[in-house]
């Protein structure tokens, strides 16, 4: 007894090396999570401080003016909620539909094991490939021509696979026993699938919707081919008309006017992170408000 | 004596086999279920106990790879026919799983769930729907001023009888209950126990379970399987009593299992 209790006070010693060492690898985890999360605040800093003078309530709500050197960016943001909402409506059903057809209802092999391996590699395809694509399926082949319908689509497709994917996660996670128990009591497959999968997965499909779409907004390629307009001085006024955004929006004034004055660059960029900060900050509260109904005590 | 036991026949099955790919899980079961009696299935891990009361609400059908051969008719319906409609089936044939597993909605519309998908409608239907199944399940006076709040802040034994209750909700004749208290405490257990012998007077039970002794309280009659086969089954009092085939005495005194 007294022996043994002297190996255990021995082994309980301070080991200095391993505490070192201890320390050493917590310092490396956090010089990585600094790593990350520095240059992100340094970015939004930056434009924050540099573009936060220029955005005022004309800067917003006014048409460009004197070339793009004066007035507001009203019609970029109009055409950017427009591509967004048109992309949200466009992916989002198609997206969710085909992870739940992909979780819930096809036979689990190899057919739907490529079908995943493809869904995969699209979300690798780089973004200009996409705009082209658009072009040549949307503007031309089906005749939308440039426009905020061929902008969509094509933006659309960019996002599939992200939803797909999370979506598909977030179903995954929804317990069997949750849907065992809805056919248990003679609902029927759709019925489970509508009442009590869905519901649990939202949150989930939320959070991967955002990172899409927040990405679809933000994107320059594929409008550039199918939507995006150098300058309107109107709005667009249905779906089949072009229009301008903020991405492209930004990169015109940035590269394509000479004499064009910082703050309007600046600006510009802040109002675009505002538009994306948005959307994210809307999906989480949607996001909180169904995580809260599913886990209310 | 069989004439007599299956006049009263609710569920019988004939020369069922069931397969999960080659493997075959049941051999030949041969077994009637008796209205208004509670039926012990009992047996060691994979005797093919619980995959034998799923086959009697066909929640097999959910596994890939499962072949059922055989016959089991439910009063007098062979429920294995192309033409039956499933979901109708599981509205008469009720199940409460081995894990407590409420939906993460309220206490309320956990009850209601089954009710809503078969029609019910009308918020008064649906509220004594609910009263009264929360009643019958011995849940109603714990719940009732909290009908709203989430079924997930229930503890382990109300939850299960919560599931009890959404079960009953759709006034099922048959209610299958795969080891429902081993995942309770043991008083959360005996609550239960009690509630299934309140029950039998309107439905007939099939309670799988791990326990011997549980099998001896509350059932009437008793199945020993043992690797896919029904070995023994008869009135409790004399499966635990004078056994009369050896692995049973084996089993029913805990030397194996």
């Amino acid at each position: 007894m007294d022996k043994s209790m002297d190996v255990g006070l021995r082994e309980m010693k301070l080991d200095k090396g391993k505490k070192t060492r201890e320390k050493l690898m917590f310092g490396i985890f956090t010089l990585c999570m600094s790593a990350v999360v520095i240059p992100t605040l340094l970015i939004i800093g930056f434009i924050v401080v540099k573009g936060i003078s220029t955005v005022n309530w004309s800067f917003l709500t006014e048409m460009p003016r004197m070339g793009m050197k004066e007035g507001g960016i009203f019609p970029a943001i109009v055409g950017t909620l427009y591509l967004v909402l048109g992309t949200i409506i466009f992916s989002m059903p198609l997206g969710v539909g085909a992870a739940i057809y992909l979780t819930e209802y096809a036979k689990q092999g190899r057919l739907t094991r490529l079908i995943r391996i493809a869904v995969l590699n699209l979300a690798g395809v780089p973004s200009v490939v996409y705009g082209l694509f658009g072009l040549g399926l949307f503007v031309f082949f089906l005749g939308f021509g440039s426009s905020i319908l061929a902008g969509s689509l094509t933006l659309a497709c960019l996002i599939l696979p992200i939803i797909i994917t999370t979506s598909e996660e977030a179903i995954k996670s929804v317990p069997d026993s949750y849907r065992e128990a809805s056919l248990a009591l003679g609902a029927s497959k759709w019925e489970t699938i509508a009442r009590v999968v869905l519901p649990q997965a939202i949150p989930g499909i939320m959070t991967g919707s955002v990172l899409g779409i927040g990405r679809a907004a933000g994107e320059t390629a594929p409008i550039l081919l199918t939507v995006a307009a150098f300058f309107i001085p109107r709005l667009p006024g249905s779906v089949f008309d072009q229009a301008m955004a903020l991405p492209y929006h930004l990169y015109i004034v940035s590269t394509q006017v000479p004499g064009m004055p910082e703050s309007i660059k600046y600006g510009t960029a802040l109002v675009l992170l505002g538009v994306v900060g948005v959307f994210f900050t809307f999906a989480t509260i949607i996001r909180l408000k169904f995580k809260k109904m599913s886990q209310m005590k | 004596m069989s004439d007599a036991m299956n006049s009263n026949a609710i569920i019988k099955v004939k020369d069922l086999n069931l397969y999960y790919g080659d493997f075959q899980a049941l051999k030949n079961i041969d077994t009637t279920i008796e209205k208004n009696k509670v039926s012990a299935l009992i047996g060691p891990s994979g005797c093919g106990k619980s995959t034998f009361l799923r086959t009697l609400n066909r929640m097999n059908d959910l596994i890939s790879g499962v072949t059922t051969k055989g016959e089991v008719s439910f009063e007098g319906r062979e429920i294995y026919d192309e033409d039956l409609d499933v979901v109708a089936l599981r509205r008469k044939i009720g199940m409460v799983f081995q894990k407590p597993n409420p939906f993460p909605k309220s206490i309320y519309e956990n009850v209601a769930y089954g009710p809503r998908r078969s029609g019910v409608k009308n918020k008064k239907d649906l509220d004594q729907i609910v009263e009264e199944s929360l009643k019958e399940a011995a849940l109603w006076e714990e719940v009732k001023d909290r009908l709203n709040k989430s079924a997930l802040g229930l503890s382990g034994g109300q939850q299960q009888r919560l599931c009890i209750a959404r079960a009953l909700a759709m006034k099922p004749q048959v209610l299958l209950m795969d080891e429902p208290t081993s995942a309770l405490d043991p008083l959360a257990t005996n609550r239960i126990e009690e509630l299934i012998t309140q029950l039998k007077k309107n439905y007939t039970i099939v309670i799988v379970t791990h326990s011997m002794h549980q099998a001896a309280r509350i059932s009437d009659r008793t199945s020993f399987f043992l690797m896919g086969e029904i070995i023994e089954q008869g009135e409790t009092n004399k499966m635990f009593t004078t056994p009369s085939d050896q692995r049973t005495e084996d089993y029913v005194t805990g030397r194996f299992g």
